[in-house]
């Protein structure tokens, strides 16, 4: 982990990092080093618990052990307190890193006489910082002292003088100390720490609880001032946004498929970046749940391990109602590659389902995690604190390369009412898919549309999602007429288009078969004209013949006129008499 | 103001030992006061039948934590059972009279 971020100031003064996910980035690097710090905040805060994981965190992490005197707890408790954060406080006070103290004042068996100070808190202080070379100090409470104590003013000018002697030892040093009704500690401990100041709350807004930190005080130091909410989980504390304030995890080149043929092409042809993060929103009943389940069961198909987080159906209701639309998640099940995890999301805290999913994912180190419903986790919580949730959730997947798979439930009908009811939450997805019910002719029927895909050319239509016995599919509706038609609308619609086609096909024969028979009947009538002047000609050479023959008939008939006359006559020298007697050459 | 006596000059309790141990952390003009007067008054009233330990936390840190020592000067009674503390120099007779248990309010 870094120290610092990118855009913090340069370091005024030397800092002593927790090692507490979150808060070194919002201190931008810890807690004042070699000075103390308190903690404030009321009882069940988290005070003892981010005391202790920095303590143990030092001796650990950074190799500064650390004393601690704890005021209202025994060492037993707090090794037990600390053993939920997975810390074992046992082993660290047998090798010498951590020393507890258990400091205990019973009023009713003191009696006070003559003035004392508290020289044996600082020689049990000392002696335990001096035994195990202690750099980290933590007080766990000192307001105990009020209580045991009945001398306030001898008290509060040791408290100085104790304040006074930690500086002077170089000891970081962490005070708890319980919130006051005006002010920030009950016992005005603030008034000696005056360099850094935590404030920790924990609120119950709706029977739902969520805690949260706030840096109300850093002299000499730029830090966050907002409100954080934080967790206390299996593995110590984590303050919110914990890896938010930097932005500059891998991305992954990689597509891996939704499992809908048609939604990877919508997206750009295979689907989505590995580590993405999606967001599908839509009214009740649009099929969002089927949508996440689909990609579960692709991933699964894939050989990856895909993670369901239910937020409204238990495990055995998803496995049914996913059968009922053609997808089986039973064999994935079977095989350790989904696991699925259903919760009531008012069960907890906004927080803890953080910490638990977190702890999930952490463990069965999926390929793919959906989130069924993400509206439900604000089930009677601060819309607003869903962002920062999600944002820290959406880094953990994106670090860990994990796509991701929300279902929003939206109130709105209109579609600009769903878009401007998301802003929130849209901002932090990469691709964000609505599903729309449309409702025409007496039917509701499922669109969807792509309204944003970073980095991918999405498809800008219209789909009409259909869910059936078969799976889901995407189809196109049919546009025209300057209408989307969805349903049996669009399926009369394709059927009058396709009786329109047969029609159209139809008169193309017809007119194809009259163009036909028109030429067949002038190529009949041509042949019956070149017929004709056949004949014609053939009448004609059958004349000019007859008029031949007749001319030699006559010839004949003169030469055996002639003849029988006893002369000859001029025109028979040639051979040749002319037809007709009327254009007879002239005798001689 | 309640009013006080002191206990019988032979009390049925004569038997009792009082084991009394003084924390004290060097020597401070708190400490020698605590000593100076604890002395004094067990004189006075347990004269034969206590014992004093004093223990210098400077010397030896560690056995504080043992009787939960924070203020100093701190008066143990280790014995008669229960045990009490006294915190403070000692100066008002009465009220160590009171917490050693050898005053009664009445």
């Amino acid at each position: 982990m870094k120290a610092r971020s990118a855009g913090a100031p340069p370091p005024t003064l030397p800092k002593a990092r927790t090692g507490i996910l979150g808060l070194d980035e919002i201190t931008f690097g810890g807690l004042p080093r070699g000075r103390p710090s308190l903690v404030c905040g009321s009882a069940g805060a988290g005070k003892t618990m981010l005391a202790m994981e920095f303590l143990v965190r030092g001796a650990q992490e950074f190799g500064e052990p650390g004393v601690c005197l704890t005021f209202e707890e025994t060492t037993e408790e707090i090794a037990a307190n600390v053993r939920s954060l997975g810390f074992d406080l046992e082993q660290l006070v047998a090798e010498g890193k951590v020393a507890v103290d258990y400091v205990h004042i019973e009023r009713s068996e003191i009696e006070e006489t003559g003035e004392y100070d508290l020289e044996g808190l600082f020689i049990r202080l000392g002696h335990a910082v001096d035994r195990i070379g202690a750099k980290r100090v933590v007080l766990d409470t000192l307001e105990a002292l009020f209580a045991g104590l009945p001398n306030h003013g001898i008290l509060r000018a040791e408290l100085r003088r104790l304040f006074r002697w930690l500086k002077d030892r170089g000891l970081t040093a962490v005070i708890t100390g319980e919130r006051g009704e005006t002010t920030l500690t009950r016992f005005g401990l603030e008034e000696y720490v005056a360099d850094c100041v935590l404030v920790l709350d924990h609120r119950v807004h709706d029977s739902v609880s969520t805690r949260r930190l706030r840096v109300v005080k850093y002299r000499g130091s730029a830090h966050g001032t907002n409100e954080y909410p934080f967790l206390i989980g299996a593995k110590g504390i984590s303050v919110l946004p914990v890896t938010s304030l930097r932005l500059d995890h891998a991305v992954s080149e990689e597509l891996v498929s939704t499992g809908v043929p048609r939604l990877d092409e919508m997206l750009g042809g295979r689907g989505l970046y590995r580590g993405a993060s999606m967001l599908v929103s839509g009214a009740p009943g649009t099929g969002k749940s089927s949508l996440g389940a689909a990609m579960a069961q692709a991933a699964c198909a894939r050989g990856e391990r895909a993670l369901i987080f239910a937020f409204e159906e238990s495990p055995a209701q998803i496995l049914r109602n996913m059968r009922s639309i053609g997808l089986d998640l039973a064999p994935a099940l079977k095989q350790g590659r989904l696991q699925i995890h259903s919760s009531r999301p008012t069960l907890t805290g906004l927080e803890q389902h953080l910490v638990r999913m977190h702890d999930t994912m952490t463990a069965f180190q999926p390929d793919l995690v959906v989130v069924d419903p993400i509206t439900n986790l604000t089930a009677g919580d601060d819309e607003r604190a869903i962002k920062p949730m999600l944002m820290r959730l959406i880094d953990f997947l994106k670090q860990s390369q994990i796509t991701s798979v929300f279902t929003s439930l939206t109130h709105g009908a209109t579609s600009d009412a769903v878009e401007s009811s998301e802003v929130e939450v849209s901002s932090l997805m990469d691709t964000w898919l609505l599903v729309r019910n449309l409702e025409a002719d007496g039917e509701r029927n499922r669109t969807l549309y792509v309204l944003k895909s970073r980095g991918m050319a999405h498809s800008n239509q219209v789909r009409e999602f259909v869910l059936s016995s078969r799976g889901i599919d995407l189809v196109d509706v049919y546009l025209g007429d300057g209408r989307v038609l969805t349903g049996s609308a669009r399926l009369a619609q394709e059927a009058r288009e396709a009786a329109g086609h047969a029609g159209r096909r139809r008169e193309e024969e017809r007119r194809q078969r009259l163009a036909r028979t028109r030429r067949k009947g002038l190529e009949a009538r041509i042949a019956a004209l070149q017929a004709e002047l056949e004949a014609e000609r053939f009448e004609e050479q059958a004349r000019e013949g007859d008029a031949a023959s007749e001319g030699a008939v006559a010839a004949a008939s003169l030469e055996r006129l002639r003849a029988a006359r006893g002369g000859t006559t001029p025109g028979t020298h040639n051979g040749h008499v002319e037809a007709r007697p009327g254009r007879r050459p002239a005798r001689p | 103001m309640p009013r006080v006596t002191l206990a019988p000059a032979s009390p049925p309790v004569q038997h009792k030992e009082y084991l009394l141990r003084l924390y004290v952390a060097g020597e401070t003009a708190k400490s020698v006061a605590a000593l100076a007067n604890l002395r004094r008054i067990c004189e006075s009233h347990l004269a034969g039948r206590y014992s004093i330990e004093v223990i210098d936390l400077i010397a030896n840190p560690q056995l504080a934590a043992g009787d939960q020592i924070l203020a100093l000067p701190t008066l143990v009674r280790r014995l008669p059972e229960p045990m009490t503390k006294i915190i403070g120099n000692l100066s008002n007779e009465e009220r160590v009279l009171v917490g050693l248990d050898l005053l009664t309010v009445g």
